[in-house]
């Protein structure tokens, strides 16, 4: 009988989620809105510092590709959809390589230079094509990499087709982990507080319709510049960080792994939400690893997973989870 | 001097005229109308004005500079706003947080006060102007959950923020019930009572030439006829190229 009832949804607790001080009015009210905060960021920490190894070592390359998605997010609610996070992943990686390898300077002084020096790179580099819009702006983006990977294996700079390797490590684990942790999460909520604010607002209004932003009298390619630069800094940040973990650059830097990955993790966490992606990615890598077992198989069951995924919740997993938690429904009978 | 001179705009897509020397005259605190067929150049004339599309001859002097070449935010700081005939609103923010754009354009933060204070009370300020209840629960809405109706205030929303002095209105009644235009036309004799000008591209012309000042009829990309809107209703040829009506 259900063709006389209808679903109705209730906005859960209005009181917390007016961002008012009504929210420190009561623990109930307040764990509320932490829940959803900090267990993810207790219980990644925990998992990354109490498994073994190499299970560590997955923890980092998939914090890396969360925040490659968040950034991949960041841009998209900008209007700007990309490609190619591989050509920001990669200049931020070259950057620290060579400020590494031919400068010889320390570790805590090459990743955060290689992440301004990353973001002023891709900017530059793309700042000709921000005037074009969607798909054609994606195609650009997606070329570029894979030029600049032929541009070193051609000349033969920085390494060429060998790469720089010997590249000054990590003092430690620890330091690695807390380091990668506290870059992601600022990084996600420093973009949503971003996005939140009226000078963010005029960001997100670019996704929606440009020209109305324009006849807003905003300068829309300043501010596609600006996100340009937000977005390519995290990036080249992770790029950075991958370098000196590995202590080895090269060609695969710029590989479309790192492209295509932060997508498929934002299209499965659910796009426009930043978190969503990192939901995504923190789903995706660490599956790819399980399924290793299964050997050729992997990519198989990776595909199923992934086509599962897709079709149950297309809407993406964090706009299911984010309603469910802030909405009551409840069946009621139509009259 | 008139505030808003265009001078013999041609433009050609191809093969095709849209304008063919049209020239316009805007005096301050007046209703121009721009009326005319399906595909006569209306909003390419709008369009060129605001600096959409850059036309291959003529010139647009406001308040006697020309602002050819301009790109479109340029011109609309300098006073000129525009409402899109397809409503463009930012469908996934809330109606009020859609006029904090415009509020944090150069021109708003340029004038008094409106660098500083809370931008959210200041939007809604705005809505109210154009019929958004602040008490009600529709200035919160995500715009995508709007009646067209209210996108279409929403619009003119847009302009009252930006202070513009020239409101260019792009077929603003098209799609709204009668009982929806007459309560969108006392706005719009307020923002006159305001010392604005308005320009508006309407294709009805019942509700247009009881508060137009002046009427502009172009067809094929020509203008064949200026005056008031008594004038216009009275001439032969408007009726032939506009109704289709052989008189």
């Amino acid at each position: 009988m259900k063709e006389n009832y209808r679903k109705e949804r209730i906005a859960r607790s209005i009181k917390a989620r007016s961002d008012d001080i009504y929210a420190l009015t009561s623990y109930r009210e307040m764990w509320y809105l932490l829940f959803p905060r900090v267990i993810p960021i207790i219980g990644i920490a925990l998992v990354a510092y109490f498994l073994p190894l190499y299970w560590k070592k997955v923890i980092i390359t998939t914090c890396i590709f969360a925040m490659l998605a968040v950034s991949w997010d960041f841009l998209s609610n900008c209007g700007l959809l990309s490609l190619g996070q591989a050509l920001f992943f990669g200049i931020g990686s070259y950057a620290a390589g060579s400020l590494d390898h031919y400068l010889h300077l320390p570790v805590y002084v090459t990743i955060p230079v290689a992440t301004i020096m990353g973001g002023f790179i891709s900017t530059i580099i793309l700042l000709p094509v921000v005037r074009l819009r969607g798909i054609y702006f994606a195609m650009v983006t997606l070329i570029l990499p894979l030029m600049l990977m032929r541009l070193i294996e051609a000349t033969k700079i920085l390494g060429g087709t060998e790469g720089i390797t010997g590249l000054s490590p990590f003092p430690n684990v620890w330091v690695e982990i807390t380091l990668i942790l506290a870059a992601m999460w600022a990084s996600l909520f420093g973009l949503r507080r971003f996005i939140a604010s009226d000078y963010g607002l005029i960001f997100v209004s670019m996704r929606d319709n440009d020209r109305a932003t324009m006849a807003s009298g905003i300068n829309i390619y300043a501010f596609k510049a600006q996100s340009l630069f937000i977005g390519s800094s995290i990036c080249a940040f992770c790029g950075a960080f991958m370098t000196h973990s590995y202590q080895f650059t090269g060609m695969p830097v710029f590989a479309m792994e790192f492209s295509i990955l932060p997508i498929a993790a934002a299209s499965i966490g659910g796009i426009g939400t930043l978190a969503g992606p990192l939901v995504g990615a923190m789903i995706l890598v660490p599956l790819s690893e399980i399924l290793r077992e299964f050997g050729t198989l992997r990519i198989v069951f990776y595909g199923l997973i992934l086509v599962v995924c897709v079709v149950a919740l297309p809407e993406g997993i964090f706009h299911y989870a984010s309603r469910k938690y802030n909405e009551m429904e409840r069946w009621v009978k139509i009259e | 001097m008139a505030l808003l001179e265009v001078q013999g705009i041609t433009k050609a897509f191809g093969g095709v005229k849209a304008l063919d020397d049209v020239s316009v005259r805007v005096e301050e605190n007046t209703l121009l109308g721009i009326i005319g067929p399906n595909g006569s150049g209306k909003t390419t004339l709008v369009n060129t004005i605001t600096g959409f599309v850059r036309p291959d001859t003529g010139s647009v002097l406001f308040k006697g500079k020309d602002v050819i070449g301009l790109p479109p935010y340029r011109i609309t700081n300098m006073g000129i706003g525009r409402a899109f005939q397809m409503v463009k609103p930012f469908f996934h923010l809330p109606a009020f947080k859609n006029i904090i754009v415009p509020l944090s354009s150069p021109r708003v933060r340029a004038s008094s006060g409106g660098r500083f204070g809370d931008k959210d009370a200041v939007a809604l300020d705005v809505l109210e102007e154009v019929g958004f209840e602040r008490d009600s629960s529709v200035p919160y809405k995500a715009a995508s959950v709007l009646p067209h109706g209210y996108l279409k205030r929403l619009e003119l929303a847009r302009l009252l923020a930006l202070k513009s002095e020239i409101f260019i209105l792009d077929e603003l009644f098209s799609g709204l019930s009668i009982a929806e235009v007459t309560s969108i036309i006392p706005i719009i004799e307020k923002i006159l009572l305001d010392g604005k000008t308005v320009i508006m591209v309407e294709h009805r012309l019942k509700e247009l030439f009881r508060i137009a000042n002046k009427v502009i009829v172009l067809n094929y990309g020509k203008k064949i006829k200026e005056g008031l809107p008594k004038e216009i209703l009275e001439d032969e040829e408007v009726k032939k190229a506009y109704l289709g009506v052989e008189v």
